[in-house]
This record gives structure tokens, C-alpha cells and sequence, in this order.
């Protein structure tokens, strides 16, 4: 394998500035949504008492998922050592940390009390999983944070792949974390399924990647560097695996949950007569985020074609951002189940009405510019791209 | 006058180091004093710890419960407690401390009536989710949010199977001094632990014309509601999920 050289950006052209200009307005518009969200009270969101976690939560977990998931290409190069994934680690940290702030940027920011965190930070609850996750975002990090300095510190090289493995296993962690959030709510209909745990693990993968590929095909055409088929390829057919792999997880998942009289009102709900989540489910979720990029991916007409694989990936995070939607939102707008075997007349049930406004969807938007953003200056300063990854760089062995 | 006159001249006649002193003492008997005065105050407001020997509880008899009843329980307790009245918020934005509920069985269309809040469980999912310690269980099982400590995270609120908390959407003012509320913080039934520790009753409670709804210490065998759960059928709300609320039904 040829040495791989890697190099900073150079960040001075006219789309450079374009585009730092055009998320700078994103980033901007979120903090005023914030302002006027924490200054005028929750009661200016779709928000209410019964849909008390609204669309930042959906944006939020988006990129918390995918930020995990995104790492994973550098996992594939050090835990299980191929060497074709090895010029894509220092990316791949990079997409995975980038992702977590702009993730968690919104999480925080759509608390009641944003200016107490420093509460958070200090008390933890142990018996908590949310407890639980803020430690494991920190410890994200900070070890991803090593993991990168093991990278680019040459002398620090040979420790490179037990960070790895250590990253690895913390995001396996991390993941399985963020979908007990929802699998260990006992009391709602729609959750209360350990499924849910490694389903947002598989959610990950899908996610992750697609965002990656993403910003390596656009990083590579914009700055003119050479990106070889037999890279693109492989990360290919490795998103279409994962794509399948989420299908499988929510087939399960609303299988089994079929199985059960007691859920068969979620189900019949999120599957069949729950209006925008029903839609959101098939259309969104299953069509658009799942069988069409499965058929971009792997139809001998589109296979192999960027453009294709491009869309496929902008497919899988819509297709992603409708299932988080149909989880957390329809989730909630689905009663709990106060009484069994009685009907509600008063008082509580029925389907709770949630309408996003403007400001929780700039504020979602403004998570994940300030992810590309993170992104897009990094790069600039810091040689994170490897400036060929051309076929004969990446893959000496690679037949055309 | 001759006593004034007579302290002005000593005073003249102090020397620098006994001021020195005598200002010392006088700061040091100040400050030892000063804590004296505020333990015996906390001595005597009765704030003794709480301790687990109580458990408070209450037994809604939904037979004897009339919806008049229930309507008085819930403005009592907006009455008491302050909420209710927010400006600004809509529908299920709005707080919502204790709730009318009607329900029908489906098989015999039989129509209960009863008053819902928190349930005050011995295992509160709130409690147990909340990352911060917020949500918390007091000795005697009164289930509480510390205002100071919430950051408005929702989590308990996804996690109460009794939809009994509110947020907060927007700013408050003419709060009631026991019960200081705040934008962007949960809050729930507090049970009145304001009246309860100063061995009255809650709201509600009081609200109510007859024995529908008792209150009391469920673990003193010569307490009412002891000695009624003993005797009729009861049941807790969502039995399955095993929480043993402190909110007890009869008649549903």
C-alpha cells in the first residue's frame, strides 16, 4: 500500500466563503429561533404536556445517532483492520464529533432551562439512562478526541488501533444508550421494547454512513481531489447492508409488537390510521429512506453512479429524520393506556394534536449546519483529507 | 443623661487595643449567636426530618364521588396551588395539576368518574429517569420537583404513566409564596406537602364534602385509610407496572 498523504483544505475560494456564509445564516436564524423560544416560553412551540419532546428532539437524535454511527468507518480500518477504510479515519472522527455538537447543540438548547447545564453537568442521577447519556456524549469526545490525536501523531500511531477498539466499543455503548431513552419508558405504548436499543444501534450504521459519504464525495469534488470507484464502491454496498439491516430491525420491531393485543392500538395507529405518522412511516420512512436507495444502491442501472449513491445517502437521513419523527412524535401522540379495557370519555386520550412551528425547525436545522460547519473549517485547518484517494492510492490491488 | 455622658467617657478612655477587643468579642458573640437564633427557629418551625414510619396516601372512592365533588377538588387545588390561569398557553399547553376523568367500560358501558394526579408511587418512574435529581421522593413518599435542580429536560414526563406533570410554557407572575413556579421547569402534585407538614390536610381533600376521598397515613393501623383499605376492594391505577402508587382507588 502507497503512503498516504494527507492535507489541509485550502478554504479560500469563492464556494468556500459561499458556503461558510450560507450555514453561518442557518446557525444564525437557530440562535434566534433559541431567543425567542426561551424568552417567550415553550408555549410559542407545537409543544405541549402531551407532545413534550417536538421536532429539535427529532433533529437532536437524528445527529446524536448519526455522530455514532459516522465513526464506524474508522472502526471498520482499526478494530477490524481493513486497510482500504484506513485513509477515511481521521474523517470519519472528524463527521462523528462535528455530528455530536451540532446534535447536542440543539438537545441542550431546547431545554426549559438551557442556562442551567452546568446542573446537569454536575448532578447526575445514576438510576438515570439520560444521566447515563451525558456522560457517555463527554466520554465520546474526549476518546474520540484521543482517537484522532493517535492519528495524526505519528509517534502515537501504534496506539492508534486500541483507541479504536476503545471508541468502538464506547459508541456501541453510547447508541445502545440513546435507544433505551425510549426502550426503558415502560409507561408509553410505543416504547417499552429493548428492541429499540440495538434498532438505533443499526439506525446508526445507516445513518452515519450515509451522512459520511456525503461529505467525502462533496469534500473531494469541491477541493478537485482525485476520489477512486474502489472506495465509493465499498461504501456503497456497505450503506446498502445497513439500509436492509434497518428494515429488518422495524419489521421486527412492529412484528412483535403485533403479536401483542395490548400494543395493537399503536400499531394499527402508526401503521394504518395515524393520519401524517402513517404516511410519514410508509412513504418517509420505508419508501423513500429504505426500498429506494436499497434499488439505487444495488440496480445494475444505477450501481456505481455518484449521483445515484448521492441521492441514495440525501434518501437515507430524510428517510431517517421521518422515522425518528414517527418514533419520538407519534410515539407520544398515541394515548398511554391509563385504563385497560375502558374507554376514555374525559379528561385524557385521544390523539394529541402537534403542529412544528418555524422557529423548532430553524433550530433543528441550525444542529446540523453547525455540524457541516465544524466540518468544513476543520478540514481547512488541519490535514484530515487524504489529498488522493484515487484508485491505485487507496487500493493498490483494486481492479478495474 | 449622666449615664449617656458617663458611656461617652469611657468610651474616650478606651485605648486602641481594648476597642480592638471588645469589637472582636462582640463580632464573635454576634455570629455564634446569629446561628443559635436561626437553629432554634428551625427547631421550632417543626421541621423534623421526615422519616419513612409515614406514608401518605389517599382512597378515592369513585361510587361515592360525585362530579361536583371532583370539579371542587380540581379548584381547590388551583385555588391553593396557583395554576391554571396561564395567559398565554393553549390547551394541552396549559398546566393541569389534577384532572377530571371519565371512563366507560367497554363491555358494560358502566361510566366511573374520578380525579387524576400524580400518583405518588414508591417507585416513581420520574424519579428514577430524571437525570438530576430533580424529580425526588420524599421519606414519606410525597413525590416532588425540585425547582432548582430541573433543567426541563421532559424525560419524567415522558416516563409518568398517569400523564401527571406539567411544563411550564411561559413566564408567571402572582405566584403563590409556598409554591414558587417557574417557566421552563416540571412541576406535579404536591400531595400539599406545604399543609400536610404543618399536619393538615391536602386541598383537595379538604374540598370534598364526604368520605369519597381520605387522606391519611397508610402504614398507622389506627389511620382511616388504613383501616378502609383493609376493608374494601381497591385498586391502584396501571396495577401492572408494580409502582405501588399511594393514590388508591375503590369502585373503578
Amino acid at each position: 500500500m502507497s503512503i498516504i498523504r494527507y492535507e489541509q483544505t485550502q478554504g479560500k475560494s469563492l464556494g468556500f466563503y459561499a458556503l461558510i456564509a450560507g450555514l453561518g445564516a442557518f446557525i444564525l436564524a437557530a440562535l434566534g429561533s433559541v431567543y425567542f423560544m426561551e424568552h417567550n416560553g415553550h408555549h410559542v412551540t407545537g409543544m405541549s404536556n402531551r407532545i413534550v419532546w417536538g421536532l429539535p428532539h427529532v433533529f437532536a437524535l437524528f445527529l446524536i445517532v448519526a455522530a455514532s454511527g459516522a465513526l464506524n468507518i474508522a472502526s471498520i480500518a482499526s478494530v477490524f483492520n481493513k486497510k482500504i477504510y484506513k485513509p477515511l479515519s481521521r474523517l470519519s472522527g472528524l463527521v462523528a464529533l462535528a455530528l455530536l455538537a451540532g446534535g447536542l447543540m440543539v438537545l441542550v438548547l431546547d431545554l426549559g432551562r438551557p442556562d442551567r447545564l452546568i446542573v446537569a453537568m454536575t448532578e447526575y442521577n445514576f438510576n438515570s439512562i439520560f444521566a447515563w447519556n451525558i456522560i457517555l456524549y463527554n466520554g465520546f469526545f474526549v476518546i474520540v478526541g484521543v482517537y484522532l490525536w493517535m492519528m495524526f501523531e505519528r509517534r502515537m500511531n501504534k496506539y492508534s488501533r486500541k483507541v479504536g477498539i476503545a471508541a468502538f466499543t464506547w459508541r456501541l455503548i453510547l447508541t445502545t444508550g440513546t435507544g433505551s431513552i425510549f426502550g426503558f419508558l415502560v409507561a408509553r405504548q410505543a416504547y417499552d421494547a429493548v428492541i429499540m436499543a440495538p434498532m438505533f444501534v443499526i439506525m446508526s450504521f445507516a445513518f452515519g454512513l450515509a451522512f459520511f459519504v456525503l461529505v467525502l464525495m462533496a469534500s473531494y469534488k469541491w477541493t478537485q481531489r482525485p476520489l477512486g470507484d474502489a472506495i465509493v464502491n465499498r461504501l456503497s454496498n456497505l450503506l446498502g447492508v445497513f439500509v436492509a439491516a434497518v428494515l429488518y430491525f422495524v419489521a421486527v420491531y412492529h412484528l412483535g409488537n403485533l403479536y401483542l393485543a395490548e400494543n395493537a392500538g399503536v400499531e394499527s395507529f402508526i401503521l394504518m390510521d395515524g393520519g401524517i405518522y402513517t404516511q410519514l412511516f410508509w412513504y418517509g420512512q420505508i419508501v423513500l429512506g429504505g426500498v429506494v436507495p436499497l434499488a439505487l444502491l444495488y440496480s445494475p442501472a444505477t450501481k456505481g453512479n455518484r449521483s445515484m449513491l448521492g441521492l441514495a445517502s440525501v434518501l437515507i437521513i430524510l428517510g431517517g429524520i421521518a422515522q425518528l419523527y414517527v418514533i419520538i412524535i407519534g410515539g407520544q401522540a398515541y394515548p398511554m393506556e391509563l385504563f385497560p379495557g375502558k374507554e376514555m370519555l374525559e379528561g385524557y386520550g385521544g390523539i394529541a394534536a402537534y403542529t412544528p412551528t418555524l422557529a423548532e425547525l430553524m433550530l433543528g436545522l441550525g444542529g446540523i449546519a453547525v455540524a457541516l460547519i465544524a466540518i468544513a473549517y476543520l478540514v481547512k485547518f488541519l490535514p484530515f483529507l487524504p489529498e488522493s484517494l484515487a484508485d491505485d492510492v487507496a487500493d493498490p490491488h483494486h481492479k478495474n | 443623661m449622666d449615664k449617656c455622658q458617663t458611656s461617652i467617657q469611657k468610651n474616650k478612655n478606651l485605648s486602641r487595643r481594648d476597642f480592638i477587643k471588645t469589637t472582636a468579642t462582640t463580632a464573635g458573640v454576634a455570629t455564634i449567636a446569629t446561628g443559635i437564633t436561626l437553629t432554634t427557629y428551625v427547631n421550632a418551625a417543626g421541621e423534623n426530618p421526615v422519616t419513612n414510619e409515614k406514608r401518605w396516601g389517599m382512597l378515592i372512592d369513585t361510587n361515592k364521588l360525585t362530579e361536583v365533588d371532583i370539579d371542587d377538588m380540581v379548584n381547590a387545588c388551583q385555588e391553593e396551588q396557583g395554576w391554571g390561569n396561564e395567559a398565554h398557553s393553549t390547551g394541552n399547553q396549559k398546566a393541569g395539576w389534577i384532572k377530571k376523568v371519565k371512563v366507560k367500560d367497554k363491555a358494560t358501558d358502566r361510566i366511573s368518574n374520578l380525579a387524576l394526579m400524580c400518583q405518588h408511587c414508591d417507585q416513581p418512574p420520574c424519579v428514577d429517569v430524571c437525570p438530576t435529581n430533580a424529580s425526588m421522593k420524599r421519606e414519606d413518599g410525597i413525590v416532588l420537583v425540585d425547582r432548582h435542580l430541573c433543567i426541563g429536560c421532559r424525560y419524567c414526563m415522558m416516563a409518568c404513566p398517569y400523564d401527571a406533570r406539567s411544563f411550564v410554557h411561559e413566564a408567571l407572575t402572582d405566584q403563590k409564596e409556598h409554591m414558587p413556579r417557574g417557566k421552563g421547569t416540571v412541576e406535579a402534585c404536591t400531595m400539599c406537602v406545604h399543609k400536610v407538614d404543618k399536619g393538615e390536610k391536602p386541598a383537595c381533600v379538604e374540598a370534598v364534602d364526604s368520605d369519597a376521598v381520605i387522606f391519611g397515613d397508610l402504614h398507622d393501623p389506627t389511620s382511616k385509610i388504613n383501616q378502609t383499605l383493609k376493608r374494601v376492594q381497591s385498586t391502584q391505577i396501571r396495577a401492572d407496572l408494580n409502582l405501588n402508587t399511594g393514590v388508591r382507588y375503590s369502585g373503578i
